[in-house]
Order: structure tokens, then C-alpha cells, then sequence
């Protein structure tokens, strides 16, 4: 019998019907993978089985007996046990605190020996070292979700679900979680992984499960599955998997950055003189575990950051006491990170949106009175160029999907025909079909004579686009190596913190 | 003796500072309950006067400051429920509704002040909670005069900061609530009553509030006048902030000010103006919210208001 058994499960919220006659089953000791793009409706199926949210129709069972769980204590009582893709951990709280939160023990005393016994007890059993004492904050994020791990195991968990777990850990760690995550099949204790990676569930998964739009398309196993066709059945369509990329001719240097040390908000050194340079015609990708560094050096090159010290020449200029208005006159173009907060104005029309940068300057305002007409017009142009849809420029931005907002920054970014665009996550959340498109104009701007800094998380995204991918790790750039000699292990290790020497793979 | 060693080495302005500091200190105490929870209470003005109109109401017409106490203390734990249910049910601005209440409560006791009792005040027999005079403490010398004989709340205060302090860190209610104040998402996966925690670090703050208004109008007094608190409300306020929302802290913060509320009484009668000596707790607390003297940082998600599942 199978130990989860979801049958024909709906949760609709308001118009949008977020799971439509969802089935899966999972079997003792096997790891069922749940393949899905984002939207697809997985974290709407976790979140029901975990009884965060009731499911408007259709059936959970456990060990073959229907469960209506009110709440996540009763999913948890009954074995279910979630790691959130964003770590439900309280950065304030020790490791300890947060292992045993909520079923402490005893009645009225909080008894921290016992916790920190039990988290040394259970972290032993499992292979991952953790300290109890030190507080959630001071972990790196593979730490965490170790954290996240043996708190759901403290709650014996029967069933595990880990959602989009390698999201945030170099290769190394990734395998690290593996190892965890067979040890736990062997123990009968089987493994939901949620995922939108391909080649990572099929190294990991003996089954798998495929969602779009809402609905389970797909069960087989995993030997049965070969990429082209997950590929297709999470998109419903065909999908060019790589992008052809021409090897660029490098011109002269557009960005060169010299000794540069960055702190953050916390007066932490985030940077640490860190010197590359960009020419035009390639794209130049930085690489690294989020966190490494690589938001603070954007930020100081873009100029929303003081410098802790150390120099930023673009095209042969001295830039680095400028302000960010002036350094895009100069012409490098920013696609930030977070689209929705520092990218766009959600409330704001997408012709607006689109004249954000340039709005104090001809054609958009003269004398001080904005010039609709011309606005107007700028929109229409680029969202025909660019493929906006909908193709209605007095739309808020903020109802477009994540997609078409992408493209909207593009638009405006490349419209003004910058020597370098900087892009940070340039595809983050965005399905198949949409990555597609931005790459495309990414390399675009490359053919054109232009230079791209992209920083991403995805290692494939950075191995697709880049001719010269740097490595950050804890603030430095640890190597520069060419793209062509650039393997997804010699990357991993750089991303540990491990020197390679420059464009030589391992 | 110069005047000011004269002032200064006078144990009575030690136990004045301590007297001045127990409504502060009660206020933020209250507060600390309410934020640790991810409620911003900024309504301790408020239910500062609820707690001593309605001490006074029942003092009088029972004619047992004990029964006074408790109406005082039941009546800020009622008001508060107006911060927490719009605040945890409807996910309502804190701050709106926390200014909200304090001109409510400033409106409502002026009001039943005059229909209640009308232009001659409350009664002259309102009875007063008791001072306590604790043997052997009050004998030694300097440390008696400061300690040895002070009102009951006083005392009550200073067990209740210690209650408080142990209750936060040190039970498993207390954990809890730190962490529905720091992330209530995460308490929530947990199987932790987000709704409910946040009720009771509401109600419980407004209880403490109470109480340091019932001290102030039957505790230091046996009268109610309007506006009363006269702003030490918003003084505990900057007490919770400056004492890094703990118990211990909070009192620190409040004896600070209280210090400094007690030195401009005790000049005034050498000739240094007391509205000189009267701005500087508002100084001080001008310089505890810039972050000057160490950075405090409130919990993670204090005044954000949590949509449990659904």
C-alpha cells in the first residue's frame, strides 16, 4: 500500500486554479520527484499536504486513511515532515530553539539541555554535523536547511517532503543532501523532492511526477524518463534546450573594476578586492552560492553602494565617484535582481514603466510637462520589438506575468542602448519558453558590439551564455576562466572556495 | 556641600527615581510583552489612562484600593483587545490603530471624569494602595531610604520584570512567543497558534499598562485628572526601545529617565528651572531612538501584520 496517496486534489483561489485533479503515490523508501515549472502548481500541493491550506475537493491519505488536517500540527503529528524552499527557520533563535520549536516537551519550562541533546542525537544518526548552540543567522544556507532537516526528523517524520532543496547549495553540498536523502530511503522513510532541474532529479529520484498548469500530467519511473521528454511534458511543448551561442570577438575593455571591496548594510566587508574586466562583445558571467558577494558587487558598480575602497573605470573613464544617474548616461543598463521591487513600479502602466530612466529628459518631458504622446509611442515600439503581452501599453505592470515584466526591463534597459547591461537573475522564475527569449536578446546585445556582466545562481544559464565566467566565493573572486574550458565540477569546487588556476579545468 | 552634592547624595532622590520609573517600567514591560509578539504597541499612553480612570472608579465606589488595582488592570487588559483583534484578525496598521487608542482613551476619561464625578474631581475618600515598609531592608542605611519603603506596585513592578524576564527566556510559552514575533510563517508550520500568541502578548501588555496607570492614580495619588499619564506613555515606549525590548533592559531604560524626571524635581528647589531639567527624558529619548547608544533592534517582524493558513 502506498504511505501517501493523493487523489484528485483541487484548491482554486479566487480565479486562479492553482491545483486542478492532482494524483500522486509514494511508496516506502523511494524518493518521488515532482517536476514542475514555476506556477506549475507544486508549492500550492505541498502547502495542502502539510495543512497549511485545505484542499477544496479531492482526498489525502496516509497508510490508506483519509486525513483532513486543520492545521500543519495535525500534518505533522500524522509524520508529514516539509522543508519550505524558503527555510521556515527564526534567524534569532539558536539551532536548538528552532529544532524543537513548537513540541518542545515538558509542560511549562523550556528545557534547552534536552533540545540541545536531541538535535546532537539526531544529527549524529543522519551524518551532518550541527551545532546546537550557535544561533540560525550565523549559518550558511546549507547549514540551514541541515537545520530544517533534523527538525522535521525531531517531529519523526515519516515522510519528507524537501521543496526545490538545491536551489540554494553549491554541487558539493548538493551531493551532501543526497547522501542524507538515500540514507533516509534506506531508513523506510521515503523522500518527496520538489524540483524544476531535470538532470537533478534523475540523478536523485526513483520515480517521477510531472505537474503543468495546475494537474499532474505524468507518473513513470525515472530509468523510463529521458530530458527531452520531461522538458516537453513540463512545458507541453517543444523546447530547444540550448541556446546556440556564437564564441564572441572580444573588442576592448567596456567595465574594468580594480581592488574593489564592498560593505554592507551590516558593515560587513561583502566584497573583497575583487578586479575583472568586460569587453565589448562578450558576455562576461559571475558565478556563486547567493550570498557570495555578488548583489554587494553589483551594487557598488552600478553605484548604489559606497566603495570601501578600490576603482571602476568605464570605457576609459573614472566613474567610481559618480552617482547612478550619471553612470547611466555613461551607458551601462541594470536589470536588478528583484524585479518586482527594484526593477518596475507595479502600479504604474507599462508605458510608464518603460520611460522610467529617461522620463526628465526630451522626448519624454519638455520644460517640465511630461509628453504622453511620446511615451506612447516608445511603448508601442518596444513592446512590439520585445513581445510584451499583452500588447497593451496603459496596463499595470504589476498584472503582468513575470515573464512579460522581465521583458518590460529589457525593453527599457536595451532601448537605451547601453555599452554594458548588467543583468543579475535576469531569469529567475521564469518558465522554459521565457528564458529562452531573454537569452536571446542577451546574446543579441553581444552581437551588436556590447558587453553583458550576468551574474545568475543557475550554473546551466551561466555555462549557456558566457565566453568568461568568474567565481565568487565568500567575497572574492576566487578564479576567471574561459568559458569553453569551464566543466559544472570545476565550477562547484571554485564555488566552494577552492583556487583553480585560470583557464584550466581540473 | 556644594548644591549639587547635596542633591545628589541625598537617598531620596534614589527612591524618587525609582518611584517615577515604575510606571515607565510597567509601560515597557507591557510593551515588550505586546512586541515580542510582532504587535507594535505604541498605545501605552492610552491604556495607561484607562487603567487609572477605571482604578480610581472602583477604588472610590468600593471603597478597596485592592479591588481599585484590579478593576484597573482587568479594564487595560479589555482596551488592549481593541489594539489585538483589528490588529491580529483584520491585519490592521499597528501604529494607526495604537495612536487610534490613545486619543480615544485621553477623550473617553476626560469625559467620564466630568459625567461621573463632574467639576469637583473624584472623591477626596478615594482610598490609596498602601506604602510597604520591608523589615531589616529598611534599616540599612542610604539603601532603606531608597528601597525600604515604597509603594506596593513598586514592589510588584520589580517582581514582575523578574517574572517577565524568566517567562520570555526561559519557558516554553515564552519561546514561542519570541518566535511568532521574529517569524510567524515559520511558528505557524510548526503547529504554534500564531492568532493566539499574539492575543496574549496584547492582552498581557495591556494588563502591565494598566497596572502602571492604576499606580499613578491610586498608587502615587487617590485621584484621576485628565491626561494624567502626561506622556509617560510614549516615555515607556522609548524605555521598551532603548532597553532592547527586554524585561530587564526596559527597567534600566526606565529607572534612566526615572533618574532624570526625580534630579529636575529635586533642583527645582535650588533655582534650576524645572522645564530646563523637565525636556531631558524627551532628550534622552530622542537619542535612545536614533541608535546612538547601541543599536536595538526590534523583533523581525514586529507591526507586520500575519495572515494565518488557510
Amino acid at each position: 500500500m502506498a504511505i501517501l496517496e493523493i487523489r484528485n486534489l483541487r484548491k482554486v483561489f479566487g480565479s486562479v486554479i492553482a491545483n486542478d485533479d492532482v494524483n500522486l503515490s509514494l511508496e516506502a523508501g523511494e524518493t518521488h520527484a515532482i517536476l514542475g515549472e514555476n506556477g506549475a502548481g507544486k508549492s500550492t500541493l505541498i502547502k495542502m499536504i502539510s495543512g497549511l491550506y485545505k484542499p477544496d475537493y479531492g482526498q489525502i491519505l496516509l497508510n490508506g486513511v483519509e486525513q483532513h488536517f486543520a492545521n500543519p500540527r495535525e500534518a505533522i503529528i500524522a509524520g508529514i515532515g516539509v522543508v519550505h524552499q524558503h527555510f521556515m527557520l527564526i534567524p534569532a533563535l539558536s539551532v536548538a530553539e528552532n529544532v524543537v520549536l513548537g513540541s518542545e516537551g515538558g509542560r511549562f519550562l523550556f528545557r534547552k539541555k534536552q533540545a540541545i541533546d536531541n538535535v546532537l542525537r539526531i544529527s549524529k544518526e543522519l551524518g551532518l554535523p550541527l551545532d546546537p548552540a550557535i544561533k540560525v543567522q550565523d549559518l550558511p544556507v546549507g547549514m540551514q536547511q541541515r537545520v530544517e532537516i533534523v527538525k522535521a526528523l525531531y517531529r519523526n517524520a515519516r515522510i519528507l517532503i524537501l521543496d526545490e532543496p538545491t536551489a540554494v547549495l553549491t554541487p558539493q553540498e548538493t551531493e551532501e543532501l543526497f547522501a542524507v536523502v538515500r540514507r533516509l530511503n534506506q531508513d523506510q522513510i521515503p523522500v518527496i523532492f520538489i524540483s524544476h532541474k531535470l538532470d537533478e532529479v534523475r540523478e536523485i529520484a526513483d520515480r517521477i511526477t510531472v505537474m503543468r498548469a495546475g494537474k499532474s500530467v505524468h507518473t513513470m519511473p525515472i530509468a523510463d524518463a529521458t530530458a527531452k521528454e520531461l522538458a516537453q511534458l513540463m512545458v507541453g511543448r517543444e523546447v530547444v534546450l540550448e541556446t546556440l551561442k556564437t564564441p564572441a570577438q572580444a573588442g576592448e575593455v567596456v567595465l574594468r573594476v580594480e581592488n574593489l571591496s564592498v560593505r554592507d548594510d551590516r558593515k560587513t566587508t561583502r566584497v573583497k578586492n575583487v578586479s575583472f574586466e568586460v569587453r565589448t562583445g562578450e558576455i562576461f558571467g559571475i558565478a556563486g552560492v547567493d550570498g557570495n558577494g555578488q548583489t554587494e558587487l553589483v551594487e557598488a558598480i552600478v553605484g548604489l553602494r559606497k566603495l570601501e575602497g578600490g576603482k571602476i573605470h568605464f570605457l576609459d573613464k573614472n566613474i567610481t565617484s559618480e552617482n547612478v544617474s550619471s553612470r547611466i548616461q555613461h551607458g551601462i543598463g541594470y536589470v536588478p535582481q528583484d524585479r518586482q521591487r527594484d526593477g518596475l513600479v507595479l502600479q504604474f502602466t507599462v508605458a510608464d514603466n518603460l520611460v522610467l530612466r529617461s522620463v526628465g529628459a526630451k522626448p519624454f518631458s519638455k520644460s517640465g510637462w511630461l509628453q504622453k504622446k511620446s511615451t506612447r509611442a516608445n511603448a508601442e515600439k518596444l513592446i512590439k520589438e520585445f513581445d510584451i503581452r499583452p500588447p497593451l501599453e496603459d496596463v499595470q505592470v504589476g498584472s503582468l506575468s513575470g515573464g512579460n515584466q522581465q521583458k518590460v526591463i529589457l525593453a527599457r534597459e536595451m532601448a537605451r542602448e547601453p555599452m554594458l547591461l548588467i543583468a543579475v537573475q535576469p531569469t529567475r522564475g521564469l518558465d522554459v519558453g521565457a528564458i529562452e527569449g531573454i537569452h536571446r536578446h542577451l546574446l543579441s546585445l553581444c552581437e551588436q558590439g556590447k558587453a553583458v556582466l550576468l551574474v545568475s545562481l543557475e550554473l546551466e544559464e551561466i555555462m549557456q551564455l558566457s565566453d568568461r565566467i568568474g567565481v565568487m566565493h565568500a567575497g572574492e573572486l576566487v578564479t576567471v576562466m574561459d568559458a569553453k574550458a569551464a566543466t559544472r565540477e570545476s565550477l562547484g569546487l571554485a564555488m566552494t572556495g577552492e583556487r583553480v588556476e585560470e583557464g584550466v579545468a581540473p | 556641600m556644594s548644591v549639587l552634592g547635596l542633591v545628589f547624595s541625598n537617598p531620596e532622590l534614589y527612591g524618587s527615581t525609582l518611584a517615577m520609573a515604575t510606571p515607565l517600567a510597567l509601560g515597557a514591560l507591557g510593551g515588550t510583552f505586546s512586541e515580542r509578539t510582532g504587535v507594535v504597541n505604541i498605545a501605552m499612553e492610552g491604556i495607561m489612562l484607562i487603567g487609572a480612570f477605571f482604578g480610581v472608579m472602583a477604588a472610590a465606589s468600593s471603597h478597596s484600593a485592592w479591588i481599585g488595582l484590579l478593576a484597573g488592570v482587568v479594564a487595560g487588559g479589555l482596551i488592549s483587545l481593541a489594539l489585538a483583534w483589528p490588529a491580529v484578525r483584520l491585519q490592521s496598521d499597528q501604529v494607526i490603530l495604537g495612536m487610534a487608542i490613545n486619543l480615544f482613551a485621553a477623550g473617553l476619561t476626560a469625559f467620564l471624569l466630568n459625567t461621573v464625578y463632574g467639576f469637583g474631581g473624584t472623591p477626596i475618600s478615594t482610598p490609596q494602595l498602601p506604602q510597604l515598609t520591608i523589615p531589616l531592608l529598611n534599616n540599612i542605611p542610604f539603601v532603606g531610604a531608597v528601597l525600604g519603603q515604597q509603594n506596593v506596585v513598586v514592589y510588584i513592578m520589580i517582581l514582575l520584570v523578574i517574572i517577565g524576564h524568566f517567562f520570555l527566556f526561559h519557558t516554553n510559552l515564552g519561546l514561542r512567543m519570541r518566535a511568532v514575533g521574529e517569524h510567524p510563517e515559520a511558528a505557524d508550520t510548526v503547529g504554534i497558534n500564531v492568532v493566539r500568541i499574539r492575543y496574549f502578548g496584547v492582552l498581557i501588555g495591556g494588563m502591565m499598562s494598566g497596572l502602571a496607570g492604576v499606580y499613578l492614580s491610586i498608587g502615587m495619588l487617590n485621584s484621576f485628572e485628565v491626561n494624567m499619564t502626561d506622556g509617560r506613555g510614549y516615555i515607556a515606549l522609548a524605555a521598551m526601545i532603548f532597553g532592547k525590548w527586554t524585561p530587564f533592559g526596559s527597567l534600566g531604560a526606565a529607572l534612566l529617565f526615572g533618574f532624570a524626571t526625580a534630579v529636575s524635581y529635586s533642583l527645582q528647589n535650588y533655582g534650576v528651572s524645572a522645564n530646563l531639567i523637565g525636556i531631558l527624558p524627551y532628550a534622552l529619548t530622542i537619542v535612545a531612538l536614533t541608535g546612538v547608544i547601541g543599536r536595538s533592534k526590534a523583533p523581525a517582524a514586529d507591526g507586520l501584520p500575519y495572515e494565518p493558513s488557510k
